[in-house]
């Protein structure tokens, strides 16, 4: 528990990160940045996780396992996604979600 | 003291990640990115969780960040400047995210929090390795498991889909 500081605190602090993600993911067009927006959701849902953890359930450690996984799993994410992002580089020289519709219909 | 590091650290997180999402620049927001995660790191310091924010240094800082980084090069887009998006857009984006936050800061600040209990958890190294693979009561050997094949899959779906054909 940080000395003096209310649960709110984080979780605001935490969602509005989210919030900033989210707005990322709708503005980009570019797919690296647009990955970017997404580590940056997944970054603010660690954060409330262990906050949930420290301050509502000190006594067990779920949400810190839980924020482990939520870990490897957004490396695993990233590591696939930009295989995907440089195989469509290669076939289109481009990363513009506008200019990637080959499998649309 | 305490508080005012706190109040520091959220700052950084929150300009760097307005930063990151609305830099022109691919290579700064990626940057931006990685000030982000190291704040963010910092905040499980402050919380004593001392192995996650290890973890978190060394996963998201330097494994994922540096992933994105050789992504940006090998598309040959340092350079690149972003394509500017329309202020509609804009908006529209601005007021759903700005809609959402006010919709959960409401939900926040009418709940209350209780904690269950005073008991503090070990957290040492040590403790976290025997919970991890337990697979008696709270043990969690399974998602560890099933978290050690996926990654597997996940390096050879990222080889397969990248080789040159």
């Amino acid at each position: 528990m940080i000395e003096g500081i209310e649960i709110q605190h984080i979780i605001l602090v935490s969602s509005l990160m989210f919030f900033i993600g989210v707005y990322g993911f709708m503005t980009r067009k570019n797919l690296i940045t647009m990955l970017m927006a997404i580590e940056l959701m997944l970054n603010a849902v660690n954060i409330n996780f262990v906050a949930f953890n420290k301050y509502l359930h000190p006594e067990n450690m779920q949400g810190h396992f839980y924020s482990l996984f939520i870990i490897a799993i957004a490396a695993a994410e990233a590591a696939v996604a930009i295989a995907i992002i440089i195989n469509l580089y290669r076939n289109l020289h481009s990363i513009d979600v506008e200019d990637v519709n080959n499998m649309k219909h | 003291m305490e508080t005012t590091i706190f109040y520091i650290i959220s700052a950084i997180i929150l300009v760097f990640s307005v930063l990151t999402v609305t830099t022109t620049k691919i290579l700064r927001a990626a940057v931006y990115l990685l000030f982000t995660l190291v704040a963010t790191a910092a905040f499980y310091f402050m919380m004593e969780y001392n192995f996650l924010a290890a973890v978190q240094l060394t996963v998201y800082a330097g494994g994922i960040v540096v992933l994105i980084i050789f992504s940006i090069l090998l598309t040959h887009q340092i350079n690149l400047d972003l394509k500017k998006i329309n202020s509609i857009k804009k908006i529209t984006s601005g007021l759903v995210s700005l809609f959402g936050f006010i919709l959960i800061g409401n939900i926040i600040y009418t709940h209350t929090f209780k904690a269950t209990s005073s008991v503090i958890a070990d957290t040492s190294v040590n403790e976290i390795g025997r919970t991890l693979l337990n697979y008696g009561d709270g043990g969690y050997i399974l998602p560890f498991e099933v978290i050690s094949v996926l990654l597997l899959a996940a390096m050879i779906g990222a080889i397969i889909i990248a080789k040159k054909k």
